[in-house]
């Protein structure tokens, strides 16, 4: 069980961001703590994309805040939240094809000797300890992650997120792409990576993915969010499929 | 029997042989096709194509063009084009020349072939070329206008700004210091050349040797030796024949002869000395070291090829791509600049035409070497092979008396084939 009891990792507070008009996110709030996983659901155009930009870094959002273990934080770019020790894992994994996992791992924070130059050897020996914990049957070190497969590159894009220790983890549907063997795979890791007290954003559209990895799930319909944030265990797949497609709260809940 | 046994086990283990020594294959094929291009121009030019004068003509041609393409093969990587090379090469001339001949002269008092003219005026050349460079990459990366528009402007702006800066006029001759960086007229001489090859080679093997130990202070699978003592011979084979072969040319003997007149001696009987290595081809070599450090060892080189593989991944991972951008474009201007310096003291004069075209030339060395306009992908030394490549076919057509017309024909079809033939070796090879 999650202890909720102490200062939420994250707060999203009252968020909101309009792309021309169209309200994407509508006053939203949603908290994480420590060691959970807290899942976002909804249609395509929902806003639970753009919701959790605001926290890595890519969006910024029009009014609202975000608080970070109860301090307000100052997210403007992805150079910002990296600096809270938030990072993303995005549905495109933003990997560098034409380069090897561990350029790709320590993008933008090389291991450099003394004389400025990169350390290539050292950055691909940490690489090989953090894939050999990650996924011990990785061997391609050395070929661009363009010729990985969907798991490897999965795990590569998990990699960086964890080898800098991450607090806060956001996955934009890390299954989307994956075989069954790679999905379970995913979720090992994101099991280890809760024992670790790590908070992570699960974004997927999938409810049964959710009703099994997720302690509570937040729903988003048309910028907004349906009915709270809701204990998985407490709600049905149904339950979820309602509150997802005809944004209604489920009657147990909403009384 | 036997020998078909033989003939089947030949490539694979070949293809073995070519793993063992990790040498690129890609870059292989290219050395394969302009050792082939060479043998064949000198047989159709019976034997004048590989002689040490025409080796030494032909690199001291190829550096302007090599210069530019080093840089280029950073912009096209980031995914954009520079079309104003030629036109930027034109303006850092006039601005040097201009510098030479007006400036340090007459405004600074300092006279004709002062020895602080040179510099000066390279300075101001530099410093120039970096700042529009700079520039321009301002408006691709903060103003968002596509490098193609930007640079296509630019190609007219920057030559018109050239003969603004000089009326249309050639000016010359220039500076005597500043006219060594040209080839001919400034050369290092045999026995200095003698060791600069000898330090090359030094420097080749201290590199092997320290590539090797940091592959194993992490464990990592090396070479056997007998690979990595291989690659040091052909290393230093090469070095030392180019060497040779640059100071197999000889200084024609009423040249020395005059040159021993000016410090008023008589030149001895008999006496003859080779040219060796012209200063613009050290420069060249020196940018080709540092571009390729820059490339595959700093950060900057890390982002580069990050930005073109996947701009969004480079940006999300906290790259200020805005600013790697305007980096990319100060490099090409200063290049421009280096390589302007080239080509007025190989002319002794700046004119107004000068570098036109340059900016074809110089995409198409990039691009025969293996960069890939889709960003991400590309070499230094596979610039530099591409300008090699592209001034050898071009200076041997002539020499064998093909007329000008086919000579471009032909140069502009081999560019078209060498991608062709690029995109089906990656399709092969699986590569992206």
């Amino acid at each position: 069980m999650v202890d909720r009891s102490g200062t939420p990792l994250v707060e999203l507070k009252d968020i909101s961001i309009a792309f021309g008009g169209i309200k994407a996110v509508d006053h939203v709030s949603v908290d994480l703590y420590p060691g959970e996983v807290v899942g976002l659901l909804g249609h395509n155009g929902a806003g639970k994309s753009t919701l959790i930009k605001c926290l890595s870094g890519a969006y910024r959002q029009d009014s609202g805040d975000v608080y970070i273990n109860g301090e307000k934080a100052t997210i403007n770019n992805p150079r910002d939240a990296r600096g809270y020790n938030i990072e993303t894992i995005y549905q495109t994994l933003a990997l560098a094809d034409n380069l090897d996992a561990a350029s790709n791992l320590f993008l933008g924070r090389e291991i450099v000797t003394p004389l400025g130059l990169v350390n290539e050897s050292a950055m691909e020996a940490e690489t090989r300890k953090v894939m050999h914990r990650l996924n011990p049957n990785f061997r391609k070190f050395n070929a661009p992650v363009s010729a990985l497969s969907g798991g490897q590159r999965q795990s590569v894009a998990i990699a960086r997120a964890v080898y800098f220790n991450a607090r806060i983890l956001i996955m934009d549907e890390p299954t989307a792409a994956l075989g069954p063997a790679e999905t379970q795979m995913v979720a090992e890791i994101i099991g280890e990576l809760k024992r670790q007290g790590i908070g992570i954003f699960l974004i997927d559209h999938d409810v049964h993915q959710v009703k099994r990895l997720c302690d509570r799930a937040a729903v988003m319909k048309n910028g907004e969010l349906v009915g709270g944030v809701v204990e998985v265990d407490k709600v049905s797949t149904d339950d979820l499929l309602g509150m997802i497609i005809a944004g209604k709260t489920p009657a147990h809940l909403a009384a | 029997m036997a020998e078909t046994a033989e003939a089947k086990a030949g490539s694979p283990q070949r293809k073995r042989l070519l793993d063992t020594l990790e040498v690129d294959s890609r870059l292989l094929g290219m050395i394969g096709a302009f050792v082939v291009l060479c043998l064949v121009f000198n047989v159709f030019t019976d034997g004048r194509f590989l002689t040490p004068r025409n080796i030494f003509n032909l690199s001291i041609q190829t550096v302007s063009v090599a210069l530019m393409a080093t840089g280029m093969v950073f912009v096209i990587v980031t995914r954009h084009i520079d079309l104003s090379v030629g036109s930027l090469l034109a303006t850092c001339s006039a601005v040097m020349a201009m510098t030479q001949t007006v400036v340090t002269p007459e405004w600074l008092g300092l006279g004709l072939n002062h020895p602080l003219t040179a510099p000066i005026a390279l300075l101001f050349g530099l410093i120039c070329g970096t700042a529009i460079g700079a520039f321009n990459g301002w408006l691709v990366g903060y103003l968002t206008i596509p490098a193609f528009i930007v640079t296509l402007g630019g190609l007219l702006v920057w030559r018109n700004v050239a003969w603004y800066l000089t009326n249309g006029q050639t000016i010359g001759p220039l500076d005597s210091n500043f006219v060594l960086l040209g080839g001919i007229n400034g050369t290092l001489g045999e026995s200095a050349s003698w060791v600069v090859g000898v330090i090359a080679v030094v420097a080749a093997i201290l590199a092997l040797a320290a590539g090797r130990r940091s592959k194993k202070a992490h464990d990592f699978p090396v070479k056997p030796l007998w690979a990595e003592a291989f690659l040091a011979v052909v290393i230093a084979a090469v070095i030392l024949g180019f060497v040779a072969t640059l100071n197999a040319y000889d200084v024609p003997s009423n040249r020395l002869e005059r040159m021993f007149e000016a410090r008023g001696e008589t030149m001895p009987e008999g006496y003859s000395t080779g040219y060796g290595i012209p200063y613009s081809v050290l420069l060249l070599i020196l940018v080709a070291i540092v571009m390729t450090v820059v490339a595959r060892k700093t950060r900057l080189g890390r982002y580069i090829f990050a930005t073109g593989g996947n701009p969004d991944a480079a940006e999300l991972s906290g790259i200020n791509t805005r600013l790697l951008t305007v980096k990319v474009f100060a490099i090409m201007g200063f290049l421009c600049a280096l390589s302007a310096a080239v080509a007025a003291a190989r002319l002794t004069f700046h004119s107004n035409d000068i570098g036109t075209l340059d900016e074809l030339r110089v995409i198409a060395a990039a691009v025969i070497g293996g960069t890939a306009l889709a960003g991400g992908i590309g070499t230094i030394y596979g610039a530099i092979l591409g300008a090699l490549i592209m001034q050898s076919l071009q200076s041997g057509m002539a020499m064998v008396g093909v007329d000008a017309p086919f000579q471009n024909i032909v140069v502009g079809s081999v560019l078209v084939v060498a991608v062709l033939v690029d995109i089906i070796y990656r399709k092969r090879t699986g590569a992206k």
